[in-house]
């Protein structure tokens, strides 16, 4: 699947979104010394995705680090990297896995700048993947955005496109603040024009993927993809979905967002994770308190059902939003 | 390795410091001045004292819950400290962290931690930030006994002694995890032994003797700066306090608790061994006693007298870019 990416510069090539981070990953070495990546199969193997490719035989073992199965003691390692001066990029394999981390993340990443009284900084980015549609089953398919974003002190970023995935890690790399960035794993081989240099992506930036009239569908990650083509079909009944990206869930750019439904008067939040307490619902308030008059249908979500995902395809597909369920509740909201 | 007069006092003197600060904060408690909770390091000075004595400013120390002995050995300064516990515009971390978060960082204390073992994997992390600029700083994590049954010791542990890294683990054994005995906490008698297991040096030392705290940290901590890996030191001492102040101690009997507060309180033996040695005279260091209460007095009344801590600029304080 394609994505056309407006942003763009003219200086791009083609790349798939794994190949993308790893490029981003590769700038940010070359220019920073302090930039290391920590995680498990990351060297040799090139990552369970292939993010890493490559980055072991330009940069060595003393910054493609390698690590035992253990992602406390990783992501621990990295908060204490940052803390004392280093950029580290640990790579956890599948979101699922970071309960396993979570008191280093919430509890340290996350606070120690304020519970610190402004004292430190934590420049660390946890890269990792979620979402389901490969058949993985309950303990390496979910989508816990909603977790991370729900913890202050953390930032939370959701590429949807190749171009998007190298311009939001240089970001994230750059920042000052600990960031979960995760990808999905249906991305990984999805491609589209990346610009060859240099390139960053803001934090708190939602891009408009398509304009429309009639209707906007917020979405995020893999999910930006399905409302593409399910707004090409809505298209053709005669309906324009204006498609924002948020991007980053933290710091969310409701600006734009509310621009979009002041336009549209109506909004339909779309995401892969599960509907009760996901961001989904962050997203339907903000509109619903500071739009509220400008709005003709009431906000809508689409999200995932309330269970944990399941193994077999047909499975996987009836509990995550698909193109064509987009297709019908964006009738619905427009009807 | 001799521990010379100068090196005896200053010890001492720190020692001092780390009781008399804790016993004004007991008092400031008493007096619902601080809010919250505190726990106390009476009892285990020795420990933060013999090790951070061979640090400099910019190796890095992680702290625990009960941490202020950690803060003062690592030199903070203690009217930040008591500003902290008030909840002041001046203390360490402007009212926002209070006592289980002081944290330090222009003298490399990463911070004291709320959460049992936290700081392990931190002080981790920091010798890997020494190992990767290939500078001579170490990184010290401070931890009880309570903390070597969880899952990050065991973690950096490992990840520590395969990458090489200058870390020294400083288990400060004080009998107790909360309200466990260590006898119910571990299965085998000296938790020291577990270094071996992980291929790191082990060492066991009475946490109450800060000679003895001061050799063995020398040398392990030396080690460290050399580039030949981590280490663990085991430290046993008694907190001299509960878990937390106002602890009932339904756990300890009381013959315990007065039998180690008269017959081991590492203040008493200090003194004892510095004037048996005739490093200082008794009345040197009743005079350091002396100077240390005018300090810790001094310290609380600018505390008291600062402003309450700003509500103004917390959003501000929760990230470092916007």
């Amino acid at each position: 699947m394609q994505v056309a990416d407006r942003t763009a510069p003219a200086a791009t090539r083609e790349m798939f979104y794994n190949e993308a981070l790893g490029d981003a990953l590769r700038l940010e070495m070359e220019r920073d010394d302090g930039v290391i990546v920590l995680g498990e199969d990351i060297a040799e193997h090139g990552g369970a995705f292939q993010v890493t490719a490559g980055l072991l035989d330009k940069f060595g073992p003393t910054r493609i680090r390698q690590t035992p199965i253990s992602e406390l003691g990783i992501v621990g390692a990295a908060v204490g990297a940052a803390l004392t001066g280093l950029r580290p990029v640990v790579e956890l394999m599948y979101i699922d896995f970071s309960g396993l981390a979570m008191d280093q993340i919430v509890n340290q990443a996350a606070q120690n700048r304020f519970m610190f009284g402004g004292q430190a900084r934590v420049p660390m980015v946890l890269r990792t993947q979620g979402g389901s549609g490969r058949g993985n089953a309950a303990q390496h398919s979910k989508s816990l955005e909603a977790w991370f974003a729900h913890v202050a002190g953390l930032k939370v970023v959701m590429p949807s496109t190749p171009a998007d995935a190298k311009g939001l890690l240089t970001a994230s790399i750059r920042d000052d603040d600990p960031v979960i960035f995760i990808e999905h794993k249906l991305l990984y081989r999805t491609k589209g024009q990346v610009p060859t240099g240099e390139h960053v992506v803001p934090l708190g930036r939602a891009d408009v993927k398509r304009e429309g009239k009639d209707l906007t569908i917020v979405t995020w990650s893999r999910e930006v993809l399905f409302a593409l083509e399910a707004a090409q079909r809505l298209a053709a009944d005669g309906i324009e979905a204006e498609i924002v990206d948020v991007r980053s869930l933290v710091p969310l750019d409701a600006e734009t967002i509310l621009a979009s439904v002041r336009k549209t008067h109506r909004v339909l939040v779309v995401h892969e994770a599960i509907k009760r307490g996901g961001y989904g619902g962050e997203i339907a308030a903000l509109v619903a308190e500071q739009a509220f008059d400008d709005l003709d249908a009431p906000p809508r979500r689409l999200a995932g059902l309330e269970t944990p995902i399941p193994y077999a395809a047909h499975l996987e597909k009836t509990v995550t939003p698909q193109i064509e369920d987009i297709v019908r509740v964006a009738k619905e909201v427009c009807a | 390795m001799t521990v010379d007069k100068r090196t005896a006092i200053d010890l001492y003197r720190t020692m001092r410091k780390i009781r008399a600060f804790e016993e004004r904060s007991a008092t400031l408690f008493g007096e619902n001045k601080i809010w919250g909770t505190i726990h106390s390091y009476a009892g285990e000075e020795a420990i933060a004292v013999g090790v951070c004595a061979h640090l400099r400013d910019d190796d890095w120390i992680t702290s625990t819950h009960r941490g202020h002995g950690h803060c003062i050995a690592k030199g903070a300064d203690l009217t930040g400290m008591f500003a902290e516990l008030l909840g002041k515009e001046t203390g360490y971390c402007r009212g926002r962290g209070g006592s289980m978060h002081i944290a330090d960082t222009s003298k490399g204390n990463l911070g004291a931690n709320g959460i049992v073992g936290g700081g392990i994997p931190i002080a981790t992390g920091a010798a890997l930030t020494a190992k990767q600029t290939g500078s001579d700083r170490v990184a010290v994590a401070f931890f009880g006994d309570g903390a070597a049954n969880q899952g990050g010791f065991h973690e950096s542990a490992n990840l520590a002694a395969l990458w090489k890294l200058p870390v020294v683990y400083v288990c400060e054994q004080n009998q107790y995890a909360e309200s466990l005995p260590v006898e119910r906490e571990f299965p085998i008698p000296d938790i020291s032994k577990r270094a071996e297991g992980y291929g790191m040096p082990g060492v066991r030392v009475d946490g109450r003797d800060v000679r003895a705290v001061h050799a063995a940290a020398g040398d392990l901590i030396a080690r460290a700066r050399r580039g030949e890996g981590p280490s663990f030191l085991l430290a046993d001492a008694y907190r001299l306090e509960g878990h937390y102040y106002g602890d009932p101690r339904k756990y300890q009997s009381k013959d315990e608790i007065e039998g180690w507060k008269t017959r081991f309180d590492p203040l008493i033996d200090t003194r004892e061994w510095i004037v048996r040695e005739k490093l200082a005279s008794a009345a040197e260091l009743d005079a350091i006693d002396t100077a240390t209460a005018d300090e810790i007095a001094r310290a609380v009344a600018a505390a008291e007298a600062a402003p309450l801590a700003s509500p103004i600029r917390l959003p501000e304080d929760v990230y470092a870019s916007r």
